[in-house]
Parts: C-alpha cells; structure tokens; sequence
C-alpha cells in the first residue's frame, strides 16, 4: 500500500505539530509513509464560500497529487470529507473517484484499512473528546444522539483502548463548537458562544484534556480557553496518540 | 473571479444575532428551553422503527407530491360532495382576498383564528385588520405575540423568547390580571377566559390544516389546546387556510405523519387533538382555501423540491446551535431557522439581508 501523508493548509500554517505527530504515529504503527504528496490545499473555504474558479483549481490540484497513492491520510476529518463527498460530483471524472475512495481521516485509517482497532499505549488522563460536524456526521466517524446512537466510531475506539484514559462524558456530546470555517468570520458572536458552552460542558465534567480529530475546532476552542485563561489542554488526536505510545 | 455570496447574505443574521446574544443570560435561557424540547423529542422518538417510520413519512411525500394536481382534485371532489366549498389561491394575495370576501358576504367583522404558520406567510392578519376585522389568535402562544405585536419566533412555540414574568406584566396590561401575577396556572385560566370570549363570539373561525387527505376530502387539525376545535364549531363559518403541499394520498398515509409530527415537535405520542373534519356541521359553512403561493415553483425545481416534504414540526430548530442562540427573529423569515432558510426563497417574502 502506496500511504501518503497530507498536510492541510490550516495545519501547516498553525498547527503543523498535528502533521508531524501524525508522521511519527504511522511510522510507530510500521506504515511507510511518503511525504511527495504535494497539494497544500483542498479548496474547501472557497468551495464553501462560492468561490468556484479557485476552489475548482484547488480540488483538481489534490486530484493529480492523488493519483500515485492508495491512501492519503489526513489529520483532519473535514477537508477529507470535502474530498470524499464534494469532489466527485463537482469535477466528475475517475481521477476524483479515486482521490475520494483513497482520502482518509487518521483515527478512521488507523482503524480501518491499517488494521489497528486498538492501539497499546497509555494517557492516565480524564479526557474529553470532540468530534468535528464534517467527521461526525459528514464521515459517520460516530453515532449521533439526534439518532439514538451511542458516540462511538474509530476515535473513540483509539482513546478508550488506551490505559488509563478516562473518557469523561459531556451534557451535550455531538454538540458544534461553533467554528464552522467561515462561519466563525461571518458570524462572530454566535461562533463565540458556541465554542464557549462547549467548553462549559467539558470543564464542568472535570476533563484535563480536551481532544478533537479536527484542528479547525481546536483552533477556535483553544483560542477561546485562552481567553478565559482555563488550564484545560487542547490535543489533536494525533499528538495524543502519539504521546500515549511512546 | 466569481464573488463569494455567502458574505454579504450572512451579515443581516449576524448583526441581529448579535443583539440577540447582549443578554448572555436571558440567550442561555433561550438555548436551554429549546433544547430542553430537543430532549422530549429524543426520548419521545425513542422507538424501534424511528428511521423507518421516517422514511416512510418522506416516502409518501414524495408521492403525493408526484401526483399533487391528482390529489388535489380528489380532495376538491370529495371535499365539495360534502358541502364543503373548495377554493384556489395562486399566491398570499388571492389567498388574502378570498377569506375577505367570504367574511364580508357574511357581514362577518370578528374572526377566531388557531395555529396557521400560512396565513402568517400570507400577512393575513395585517390584511384583515386594515379592513376592519378584529382577529384574534386563540393559539396561548399565539396570543401572546399578537397582544405583543410581534410575529412568532418558533413555529410551533410560537412564544417561545417570552418568560413568565414578561407575559404576567403583558396580561395584566391587556387582560386585567392581578400586577406581578407569574404563576402558570393563573395566567392560563385568565387567557382562557379572555379566549373563550373571542372564540364564543366570532362570526368566522379560521383554522390551518396539519393535512389533507385526498381519499377522504377531510382535513386535519392538531393542537395542544383545543382551540382549533373550539373555534371551527362555535363559529357559524369554518375557513381552512392551507398550503397545497399539506396533501397526502390516503388516511393510512396520515398515520404515518401524525406519528411523525407530535413525536419531532415536542416528544409527544400524539398531540391532545387531532381533529378530522370532513364536512361542515348542519347550518354552518365550511370553506378550505388551497394555497400554491411559490410551492409548485419549488416543486418545480428537482434540487429543492424535497423541502415540501417537510411537516413543519419544528425539531430542526430545536436541535440547531445557531437558531437556540440567535432566536426566531435573527431570521427574518415566517418560518425561522434551518428550514426557513430553505423555504423562504420560494415564497418571495424574503428580505434580502436574512440568512
């Protein structure tokens, strides 16, 4: 299997350790990973915001770097799910098939097609855990409440194999945090109170940690437990796993 | 270079979400009641069949849809062999102009009204009042807004933004209630006497329709509080104002539904009542007025025709983040929140700075 590492615009601009924790995870877990993947974006916030011309150059850019690969993973669950859900139907073609069918999430490669639905490792932490609107119910990467579904999915299944981790349960556990890309610009005070109350919920269960699969929303909940000058930390996914198995 | 449309049509929702959130405590509220109803509606669509029984509902609307001019007809058929008069308005204004000109031939100047979302969507009472007719709205919730001058912010509870304390002060305003009176009880049994006036002496009860069933020409009303009830069999006329798209096929299509709606809305199995009416009582006249007003436009276009498919219960609004904590009004639609965004476009009452 032909694995490439991609790194998303965002988190090379300000989260670059998620990228570099996810490059040791796999290695650690005996995946080759190259990193010839060139394509530094997806073209999701201009796809979103009805910029067509630029994001239709974007989308065709990750559609070529695709092509050598069989999987393509990604510390983030929405530009995958761009890629898997708006790609194809916007540009057509077998090349955006194929750049859909091999685009992954990490905590969903680590599960799924690297065959490691448990990792050994250890975080004696009580930690509590966010999943991205695009992972949650674009990807399916966990049950929904509104379905009476438990939260469950490969995140969940990585964190809660681990020794020691406490995985706190929250009021409101598929609530959004408010981000929302663009929407956080074009809507300023509701994206605050959102990220707010979410991070109400998780400092009321007494979490230390607060993990998500999705940089963006860490970026917004970060900034605003900054803010309000809480000793909560926020990990993505990757730095997490890649802490626990050391 | 193509230019970003989502900016400029967000701002008018931001500016008066915005103004909405300066009272962080009373917006929490907000957010807490409605998604306090978020969690009625997930215990109470605790069901095994939930998802199917959903699909169903969507299943047998898109049927109806497909044969919406059939169906119709078959309504207007049966709906007439029973002495009920059937009319056909293409838009707000038609639809305006009908219901006046069945209560002026009667000499009718008091109207009861109960719960229609399409009669808000038609500015039916403004329309009425500046013709001099009184009309009062027999819905609590409903009244509520109408004394305060304002629109529903809630489809289903239309009062929603509104606390204790604020209604005591506003009945004791209009209705002669004791001042600083707050309890729940009392409140509503000064509102039912106040109601039972309005509805007792109207010469003309307006109700909306929750559905239509084709196979039976009936029409189908629920409520929590009886007033549509009330209202349609005190008054000596009945006149139901309802949009096309409330058809369904047959009475076992309507089961499906009427699990669907109390369920989604507010967790209940079933509302209080849910009346069937099929023809007027002797001596009374009953009028049903099938509103189009942009719904074929949008059943016209195949990307968003599936928007007719919705049953107007509501949970959409209960679940989304943004509409708990910007309120009904941020909007600007009749029909606020996540649906509304979707439906207001078709019916071309949209100000253009809404979201």
């Amino acid at each position: 299997m032909r694995v490439a590492l991609a790194v998303p615009c965002y988190v090379d601009q300000l989260r670059p350790q998620a990228a570099r924790a996810t490059l040791t995870l796999l290695r650690r877990l005996g995946c080759e990973v190259s990193l010839a993947f060139d394509a530094p974006c997806c073209g999701q916030p201009m796809f979103n915001a009805g910029v067509v011309t630029a994001a239709r150059a974007a989308a065709e850019n990750w559609v070529r770097a695709s092509a050598p690969f069989d999987a393509i993973v990604m510390p983030s669950g929405s530009c995958t799910h761009h890629v898997r859900h708006h790609l194809p139907p916007f540009l057509g073609g077998e090349a955006a098939g194929h750049a859909a069918n091999v685009t992954f999430e990490l905590c969903e490669f680590i599960a799924g097609p690297l065959g490691t639905p448990t990792l050994v490792g250890r975080f004696p932490h009580r930690v509590a855990m966010h999943l991205g609107c695009h992972a949650q119910r674009g990807l399916r990467l966990g049950g929904s409440s509104e379905l009476h579904q438990p939260i469950s999915g490969p995140m969940h299944a990585l964190l809660s194999g681990l020794d020691g981790l406490t995985l706190v349960p929250l009021d409101r556990p598929d609530e959004c945090c408010g981000f929302g890309g663009s929407f956080a610009v074009g809507e300023p005070e509701v994206s605050a109170v959102m990220g707010r109350d979410k991070l109400t919920d998780v400092i009321a269960h007494g979490a230390e940690v607060l993990v998500s699969s999705d940089p963006s929303c860490l970026l917004h909940l970060e900034a605003i437990a900054a803010h309000n000058g809480t000793t909560l930390r926020t990990l993505h996914v990757a730095e997490l796993l890649e802490e626990a198995t050391r | 270079m193509s230019r970003p449309v989502g900016t400029t049509a967000h701002r008018g929702h931001s500016k008066a979400a915005a103004l909405f959130l300066v009272d962080a405590e009373r917006a929490a509220w907000h957010d807490r009641s409605l998604w306090f109803m978020r969690q009625k509606r997930d215990l109470g669509t605790a069901l095994p069949e939930w998802e199917s029984l959903r699909l169903a509902g969507s299943a047998l609307k898109a049927h109806a849809l497909s044969r919406l001019a059939d169906l119709l007809e078959e309504f207007e058929r049966r709906a007439t062999a029973s002495g009920v008069v059937v009319h056909w308005a293409r838009d707000a204004a038609e639809h305006n102009a009908i219901v006046l000109g069945i209560l002026h031939t009667a000499g009718v100047t008091r109207v009861s009204k109960s719960k229609s979302m399409l009669t808000e969507e038609c500015g039916l009472n403004p329309f009425l009042e500046a013709r001099g007719i009184e009309v009062v709205d027999t819905d609590l919730g409903e009244r509520i807004v109408q004394l305060a001058k304002e629109p529903p912010s809630h489809i289903v509870i239309p009062a929603i933004h509104w606390k204790r304390e604020e209604i005591g002060a506003l009945f004791h305003r209009t209705m002669g209630t004791p001042a600083g009176e707050t309890s729940p009880d009392a409140l509503a049994a000064a509102a039912r006497v106040h109601l039972r006036d309005a509805l007792m002496n109207a010469g003309a009860g307006i109700t909306g329709a929750n559905a239509l069933v084709a196979e039976t020409g009936g029409v189908v009303v629920c409520t929590n509080e009886g007033n549509a009830d009330l209202g349609m069999h005190s008054a000596p006329i009945h006149i139901v104002c309802v949009g096309i798209e409330k058809i369904v096929a047959t009475r076992n299509d309507l089961g499906v539904l009427l699990r669907l709606l109390a369920r989604s809305g507010t967790g209940q199995p079933v509302t209080a009542y849910t009346t069937h009416v099929t023809s007027p009582r002797p001596g009374a006249a009953m009028h049903v007025v099938l509103v189009d007003n942009g719904r074929t436009r949008r059943l016209a276009d195949e990307a968003m025709r599936t928007a007719l498919h919705c049953i107007r219960c509501g949970a959409c609004l209960n679940t989304c983040p943004v509409y708990r904590r910007s309120g009904g009004y941020s909007y600007r639609h009749v029909i606020q929140g996540p649906i509304g965004a979707i439906l207001a476009p078709a019916v071309g009452l949209v100000a253009p700075l809404a979201l």
